[in-house]
């Protein structure tokens, strides 16, 4: 009994270890709490930004608080003012982490407004 | 042929809502009341009166605007997106010469909300019609159907994007009437830049709006007025 405990509670101590290991790094721009709590926000910021996207694209709605744009301008590395610029980007450490492709940026800017327009001054 | 197809749809939209109202009352009185608090309304009408007697030959200025507003190239290859064009034109008897910027002309019935196979060409409330890139699937149904050939696909991946106007391969996109700074309550880049005031954008349902007085009191014209789209753009001087 004693031995299978034993071998038990080093199963789970390894298995611990291992999952406090491989949590990605982050870069998280600004980072804190902003709209939602970060657990919520780990697991539903995509629907949050697709109820969203339609209601703003379509309807012309401009004041929703989970704004993609908004995502970027807090969460933006504080050295490039990019979420998808290095391997720990705010989006890409963890997409990467979790294997799943991000379509948002083909289209959109992952960069901060203030930066794009400094860049494009006349 | 299209009396035809409006006198269908009309049927249509006013049995639709018919039913609507007998079946749930409740439900189509929410929406109106919240439709007109927040984003585009249908009160308004988005448009642009255009003044060709002040818009200088060989002056390309609209365009520029509106390809660093926009992130355009600024190519005019036939796989470079143009928004907006400056078209000469001439008359052959009598040799009137014309310049104009010729865009997309935001129709009240476009033809390219009416072939798209996924709705992602449409018609907001306030009038601008756009492209819904998130749905659009690249068919480019909606180029063909455009008589004013106001569309470009995008054939290869961008980088570098404005952060309010995003834009990427494989997808079909056209002036927007800057809906970015529309709803910020400024008006298109094109008119602002406009050194002869030559681009007149106000609101058409507003008959005390700049643009509705000047509609009212000089001859305008629509574009192919004969195919009964109403554009939200008119061309003064035509």
């Amino acid at each position: 009994m004693f031995r299978l405990l034993t071998i038990l509670a080093v199963f789970f101590l390894s298995f611990s270890a291992q999952a406090a290991e491989s949590t990605p790094k982050l870069d998280i721009g600004k980072g804190g709490q902003c709209v939602e709590d970060p657990q919520f926000m780990r697991k539903n910021h995509m629907h949050l930004l697709r109820h969203q996207r339609d209601e703003t694209m379509r309807q012309g709605v401009r004041t929703g608080k989970y704004s993609l744009k908004n995502c970027v301008e807090c969460h933006a590395s504080t050295k490039d003012n990019s979420v998808i610029a290095r391997e720990d980007s705010f989006c890409v450490a963890c997409h990467r982490f979790e294997a799943v492709k991000i379509d948002c940026f083909e289209c959109h800017s992952g960069e901060r407004k203030s930066a794009w327009l400094q860049r494009n001054a006349k | 042929m299209i009396d035809n197809t409006l006198n269908r749809r009309q049927f249509l939209k006013s049995s639709v809502g018919v039913a609507a109202v007998a079946v749930a009352p409740g439900i189509l009185l929410y929406g109106m009341a919240n439709g007109g608090s927040e984003g585009a309304s249908a009160k308004v009408r988005w448009g642009m009166l255009i003044d060709t007697s002040h818009c200088a030959e060989g002056c390309n200025d609209c365009v520029t605007a509106c390809n660093k507003e926009n992130g355009l190239s600024g190519g005019v290859a036939a796989t470079d997106s143009q928004w907006i064009r400056k078209i000469e034109i001439k008359e052959i008897a009598g040799g009137r010469q014309l310049s104009l910027p010729m865009m997309c002309q935001h129709c009240e019935n476009p033809p390219c909300v009416d072939v798209c196979p996924t709705t992602a060409s449409f018609k907001r409330a306030d009038g601008i019609v756009l492209v819904d890139k998130h749905r659009c699937i690249g068919c480019r149904y909606c180029m063909m159907a455009c008589p004013y050939k106001a569309r470009s696909f995008v054939h290869e991946a961008l980088h570098d994007q404005n952060p309010d106007v995003p834009r990427g391969k494989g997808t079909v996109e056209s002036c927007t009437m800057c809906v970015h700074r529309v709803d910020q309550g400024l008006q298109p880049a094109c008119a602002d830049a406009c050194a002869n005031k030559a681009i007149l954008f106000g609101n058409l349902n507003d008959p005390d709006s700049e643009i509705a007085k000047k509609i009212r009191t000089v001859a305008s014209v629509q574009v192919r007025a004969d195919l009964r789209l109403n554009p939200g753009v008119r061309y003064q001087g035509l």
